[in-house]
């Protein structure tokens, strides 16, 4: 049903790590991995599954990495994909980066790693922190060897038993990300709120949590339909929330990880106005010059300011002698992503600046087709969020009893923000 | 200090330094030099030569040590099974280690070395480790045993291996049970022969459903999986299932939110379509799949190859989602190419402005295998929306103006497609597309351009002078333009016959005298052949009016559809093809999955009809036995052989669509053809209960059973009156009797034989009548019967002669056998092998029926065939009828093509048959005639 083996290549193709769990297929098929890739690339078919024969390649890429596993049946292949990614994520967890050197520098321990998460393809434990409570750096005498921490196997496989901290705090960051595509006409194609709730928790013991939401389901189910609140469309939780409470009474209710973690993740359609609005004027005469006019415009309360505001033009890969004149911010020429990039470091709402941009273009007109790229933008608001989500309560039960102090963050920033020019 | 040092030796005589370091006193230098073997070993230099040096090492106290030496063992054991034996000892004692990490090392480790010696030593500590006081080792042992049936599958059975891992189903840690699911699922899958002792009955489902709650994230998707491939009994234990399932859509990862979509489609199919539950489910399942959009690039392509067959099976889910599918700049080429095959199957007249805006934007984009696409898509889309079509064409105009080479090309092809499904309406456009003649140099754009110059010929002035252009380079074009061009000059000829004689001659005589071509060759042949004997005759063959291209392009087969929602997720899901296509072909029977049928707890098609006696000949006493002889069927076919619960032979994959010939091609019209598929029963055929693949249940559908009739009166038979009708359950062929004692006297010492019989039907065990029985009482029988008795040709061929024996007398009577009961449930053929068939029989075989007066639709008689065993292999609809392949076979394996024509608003059907045996026609046209009127 999952994978035969799992093999880590460099950017080149070569085997760095290589691990068989079933030992059906022969391990030296992975030298066709990279010719098979390039063919692909070639074509313009490029997918991350491959067919080779009866065997199939199915991988990821990180900082020039490829991550591939090969199956003879019919895998799970979104459970393939979930767990490479996966990998990822505890490896950086384990090294910080995952590149070439940091697998070299660990690959005894990387090799400890692969035995433990997957077994002949099934997944198992992943969890990195309690991976790391029986997988160590250091090297261990049988006599004191570590056991499998109880949560290996148990109901609760996140957390381990007999966590202490002096101070014990929660803090909660309400983080929304918005998605936005508008049409070179200037209208608004598609615009989406992806939120996420991501915590750091350091509490002593196996607190229960209970988290209060001003969740528009909820309120009508409980006969507040009146008091503010906010429809999500589609929430997806961590593991340790207990999904069929929510979905009896929509009570958020779990018992969390140590450290840090998404708890939960919301998504919502809702046509609110663009937070910055940009539009642009590209005056482009062959042979000589090219002229840019973007005019940026914040569109949410005075009371708010945008941080750290960066709107990314595209210029084709042959200009030359920018130009720059803002009435806010300053303007730089990228040439490495054919782009100039304008930043606000801060950019109150209700405001509206302007950008003009000046480049020279050769005589002899580049041959090669450009495509045009869309506008992207960059901000963070604190202190808002665009979907009026409020945290209303953060129960914490212990049966020591102790208090716990809970701390909200809320911010809005881009996500996939773009702006298509006309 | 880092690993890395360990792979930059690379002196001469590598091999023996490192046998000396291992071979050291010093424990940390023995250490270094496993890692440095570890290091070789992963970059593919071959180290098997230390295997006796490496092994040494294993009775280490040091557990990092212990692991590489293990890791290496994996690797080399199946090169030095002789040495491998010395692991054996240590194996065995770390299974009794008192660290429950070193016991689930030693047995997962023990499990990967696959060495048949080996295994014999690994049965013993593996069943101490399956019963481990901690669920680290029982979780680890539950995943061995699959390991362990993979390398020696009859081991594992005779140990009673399976029993303990059943057992760990029930185990009290989710973890033990999620790998044991995962085991047991595995070893079905891998089975050559139904394990029983696995099924997976709803009280195990319940135990799932339960430890579903507490398992990690992946022991959800294994237990989802196993759960996907159990078929409820009805349609209340479906809505619970799902309704347990249903909040697993909001598990973070993407896996666990795939595999309960597969669960619930596949429960969905069971439930009343039109219930407010399933509008709910619509409902529900639309976000999370809108959600898998944001994840991973790689989970995207995955989620949108799956979304769509969502889409096509109910296009109910995401119909108001269109722009989500919107393409991003920075999305990969494979996500923008998924999204757009998405995005136009959503299409329709309310949002196609928006999406032909969004085409346009694409077509100017770089990429040019999207850019192609997108301009294909603008002409599906004229295709599918009639009211956007003009709209569509000018955007095509537009881009044709750009001059952009490939996006020229495109729009042309497309183009072509316009005109056929619209003909006679944009022809004004062939002016411009003309413009573009020179720069065409892909074969399909100007092939396409020739067909379109053909067909408009009357109407562009210098068609003969542009037909005549392509002409100088006949022989370097590809086969596709050539044929185009011959067929495009012959029409030319046939609507401007004064001035283009000289034209038809030449690419005449190209084509028959200097081409290679087999194909070229004949259709000119052909042309020329016409054109000199009948110039009107082909003029209605070369200007007949075409078929209309039909709307949806691409979609997926219904019968592949269904069986590809039972994979979702996985790769058959990705591919859009039966698992069987590509995974290899294994000792087993390839068991297709299948979405369940439609089950209510009261269906009232499934319940038998009592009322209204269906009009079949009266029974008649026969004289005697002596004058019945016959001849055996003529048919050459062997000897009729039980046919139940034996299963078909696995079928070699068929060969893809074009190894068709045209004249069958044209058979079956444009239905494309399955890649894969065995003749195995669908739903409901019982033969494949018995199957690996459905070891999670099947409900079995029964056959129609006729009212029971009078077969022999009570004057005949000396007071005994016997009803009786012909049943098919399970597969099997039974007769039912009903016994009325109507004299003074009680009766007793039943016995019951068969004349021979043209179908060699035998009661396969004695006739058991419970009791005497007394005067003016009744009482039922069901005798079993058996296809391997003696054969000898009956007149009609159905009849059965049947003599009953009492404590009185013995009485004769003849019955006619229910034709459609002889009807095995692995009558379904592969559709390669039904075109073959079809095109070997002689049409002198072919025969047509009409039934009349049927009430039902297409669907319904899908589905009442199938449950007769009569299978549909394809369908298809022609302008407005709908033609349904069929195949069947009766017990003697006398297999019968037919073909049912089905014309909206009229209730007479016309059915064709075709066999090598046509003496059976009657008896298939009396099933059609019982199946369609009163089942």
């Amino acid at each position: 049903m999952s994978a035969s083996a799992v093999y880590i290549l460099d950017v080149k193709g070569k085997v760095m790590i290589c691990r068989n769990y079933r030992g059906n297929i022969d391990m030296s098929i992975i030298d066709n991995f990279m010719p098979l890739v390039m063919d692909k690339e070639e074509e313009g078919v490029s997918a991350p599954i491959i067919q080779y024969g009866n065997i199939t390649f199915i991988y990821i890429k990180c900082n020039n990495l490829y991550l591939v596993a090969t199956t003879k049946k019919n895998a799970n292949v979104a459970l393939v994909f979930q767990f490479l990614h996966r990998c990822v994520q505890v490896f950086s967890e384990y090294f910080k980066e995952l590149e070439e050197e940091s697998i070299r520098d660990n690959f005894v321990i990387i090799y400890e790693l692969l035995d433990e998460v997957m077994d002949f393809g099934f997944p198992q434990t992943t969890d990195s922190k309690i991976l790391q409570e029986y997988i160590t750096q250091e090297g261990h005498k049988l006599e004191v060897a570590p056991r499998p921490p109880m949560a290996v196997t148990n109901a609760v496989s996140w957390r381990s038993e007999g966590i202490k901290y002096r101070k014990n705090e929660v803090f909660l960051d309400i983080i929304e990300s918005v998605n936005l595509l508008v049409s070179g006409s200037g209208s608004v194609l598609r615009s989406e709120i992806v939120g996420a709730v991501k915590m750091r928790v350091y509490l002593s013991g196996m607190p229960e949590l209970r988290l209060g939401l001003n969740d528009k389901v909820l309120f009508e189910s409980t006969g507040r339909g009146k008091s503010k609140s906010v429809e999500l469309e589609d929430v997806k939780f961590n593991q340790c929330v207990r999904l069929s409470r929510f979905e009896n009474d929509r009570t958020i209710s779990f018992i969390p990880p140590d450290g840090e973690f998404e708890l939960m993740s919301y998504r919502l359609n809702t046509h609110v106005k663009p937070l910055i609005w940009v539009e642009s004027v590209i005056e482009r005469h062959a042979h000589s010059r090219i002229e840019f006019m973007i005019k940026a415009k914040s569109q949410f309360k005075r009371r708010s300011t945008a941080n750290n505001v960066e709107i990314v033009v595209t210029v084709p890969t042959d200009a030359d002698c920018p130009k720059f004149k803002t009435t806010a911010g300053s303007c730089r020429y990228a040439p490495d992503q054919n782009a100039m990039i304008w930043t606000i470091k801060s950019f109150p709402g209700g405001k509206e600046y302007l950008m003009r941009a000046h480049f020279g273009l050769p005589s002899v007109v580049n041959e090669d087709l450009e495509g045009k790229a869309p506008i992207h933008v960059r901000f963070e608001i604190p202190y808002f969020t665009v979907s009026g989500i409020q945290v209303r309560y953060l129960k914490i039960i212990e049966k020591s009893g102790y208090q716990a102090l809970p701390w909200v963050r809320y911010i809005t920033q881009n996500g996939d923000y773009q702006l298509r020019t006309g | 200090m880092t690993d890395s040092k360990y792979f930059t030796t690379n002196k001469k005589g590598e091999i023996f330094e490192l046998r000396g370091e291992l071979n050291s006193d010093k424990k940390d230098r023995k250490r270094e030099a496993v890692k440095k073997v570890i290091a070789s070993m992963t970059v593919g230099k071959d180290v098997s030569a230390l295997f006796p040096d490496v092994i040494n090492c294993m009775q280490t106290d040091n557990l990092e040590l212990k692991k590489l030496v293990y890791l290496y063992l994996m690797n080399y054991a199946k090169s030095q099974p002789d040495m491998a034996i010395m692991a054996v000892n240590t194996f065995v004692k770390d299974c009794e280690d008192s660290n429950p990490l070193i016991r689930a090392l030693a047995v997962r480790t023990m499990g990967c070395i696959r060495v048949d010696k080996i295994t014999e030593y690994l049965c013993e500590p593996l069943q101490k480790c399956l019963k481990d006081e901690d669920p680290y080792v029982r979780k680890t042992a539950a995943v061995c045993v699959a390991k362990l049936y993979d390398i020696n599958a009859q081991l594992v059975e005779d140990r009673g291996f399976l029993d303990m891992l059943r057992d760990l189903l029930s185990d009290s840690n989710p973890m033990v049970v999620a790998n044991a699911v995962a085991a047991i699922s595995e070893i079905l899958e891998t089975s050559p022969t139904p394990l029983n002792m696995l099924e997976v009955n709803s009280q195990i489902i319940n135990k799932l459903l339960t430890a579903l709650n507490e398992c990690t994230e992946w022991g959800q998707v294994f237990i989802l999986d196993a759960i996907s491939n159990y078929t409820p009994k009805d349609d209340r234990e479906a809505q619970s299932i799902t309704e347990r399932i249903t909040p697993r859509l909001a598990h973070a990862n993407s896996a666990v939110v795939l595999s309960s979509i597969k669960v619930i489609m596949k429960l969905m199919e069971m439930m009343d379509p039109s219930s407010d539950y399933i509008s709910m489910l619509v409902k529900k399942l639309s976000p999370p799949l809108i959600t898998l959009l944001s994840a991973e690039p790689e989970i995207q392509y995955v989620a949108l190859r799956n979304i769509n067959l969502i889409v096509q099976k109910r296009s109910d889910i995401l119909k108001h989602e269109m722009k989500v599918f919107f393409v991003k700049y920075n999305d990969p080429i494979y996500v923008k190419l998924e999204k757009l095959d998405i995005m136009i199957r959503l299409t329709n007249q309310a949002n196609i402005a928006q999406v032909l805006a969004e085409l346009k934007e694409y077509a100017t984009e770089v990429d040019v295998d999207f850019v192609r696409k997108s301009v294909r898509a603008i002409g599906r889309c004229a295709i599918k929306v009639e009211q956007a079509a003009e709209r569509c064409v000018s955007t095509l105009l537009d881009l044709i103006q750009t001059k952009v080479n490939y996006v020229v090309q495109e729009a042309i092809v497309v183009i072509k497609d316009i005109f056929r499904k619209y003909p006679n309406k944009y022809e004004s456009i062939i002016a411009t597309l003309c413009e573009n003649l020179d720069t065409l140099d892909e074969p399909e754009a100007r092939a396409s351009m020739i067909w379109i110059i053909g067909e408009y010929a009357e109407r562009i002035d210098n068609a003969d002078e542009l037909l005549e252009s392509f002409l100088d380079g006949f022989q370097d074009e590809n086969a596709q333009v050539q044929l185009q061009l011959l067929t495009a000059i012959v029409k030319l000829f046939l609507k401007r016959p004064t001035d283009t004689q000289e034209l038809v001659q030449q690419v005449l005589s190209l084509a028959t005298q200097d081409s290679d071509n087999p194909d070229l060759r004949d259709r000119g042949y052909i042309y020329w052949r016409l054109l000199s004997t009948d110039p009107a005759a082909a003029k209605e063959v070369v200007l007949a009016e075409k078929p209309l291209i039909s709307e949806e392009t691409d979609l997926i087969e219904p019968t592949l559809l269904d069986e590809l929602i039972c994979h979702i997720s996985s790769l058959a899901s990705v591919y859009h093809k039966p698992p069987n296509s590509f995974v290899e072909g294994r000792g087993g029977v390839p068991v297709r999955k299948v979405l369940p049928p439609r089950t209510g707890s009261t269906t009232p098609e499934d319940a038998v009809q009592t009322e209204a006696a269906p009009q079949l000949p009266q029974a008649t006493v026969i004289p005697g036995a002596d004058s019945l002889i016959g001849d055996l069927l003529d048919m050459d076919l062997g000897p009729p052989t039980q046919a139940y619960g034996q299963h078909p032979p696995p079928m070699a994959q068929s060969a893809p669509v074009d190894l068709l010939g045209e004249g069958l091609d044209s058979l079956l019209g444009g239905i494309s053809m399955p890649t894969g598929g065995n003749d195995m029963g669908v739903a409901g055929a019982p033969s494949s209960v018995a199957g690996l693949g459905d070891i999670f249940g099947f409900n079995p559908v029964n056959s129609y059973v006729p009212a029971q009739e009078i077969w022999l009166s009570a004057a005949a038979g000396k007071g005994l009156e016997i009803h009786g009708n012909f049943a098919r359950r399970n597969g099997s062929l039974h007769m039912d009797l009903t016994f009325h004692n109507k004299a003074m006297s009680t009766m007793t010492n039943f016995a019951i034989q068969f004349n021979k019989n043209s179908f060699g039907l035998l009661p396969s065990s004695p006739l058991q009548v419970p009791m005497p029985l007394l005067p003016n009482q009744s009482v039922n029988a069901s005798l079993p019967l058996s296809t391997t008795g003696p054969v000898q040709r009956m007149e009609p061929l159905n009849l059965l002669q049947v003599a009953v024996k009492n404590n009185i007398d013995i009485a004769y009577f003849s019955c006619n056998i229910a034709a459609h009961v002889l009807l095995t449930e692995d009558g379904e053929m592969e559709r390669k092998r039904f075109l073959e068939t079809w095109k070997e029989i002689p049409s002198v075989n072919e025969k047509q029926y009409e039934i009349t007066d049927v009430q039902h639709n297409a669907e319904t008689v899908v589905q009442k065939l199938k449950n007769n065993n009569i299978a549909t292999i394809a369908k298809r609809n022609v302008e407005g009828q709908d033609m349904l392949y069929q195949s069947l076979k009766f017990s003697n394996q006398v297999q019968v093509l037919a073909e049912l024509k089905i014309q909206p608003g009229n209730s007479t059907f016309t059915l064709s048959l075709k066999s090598k045996a046509p003496d059976v026609y009657p008896m298939v046209y009396e099933s059609y005639q019982t199946i369609l009127h009163h089942a």
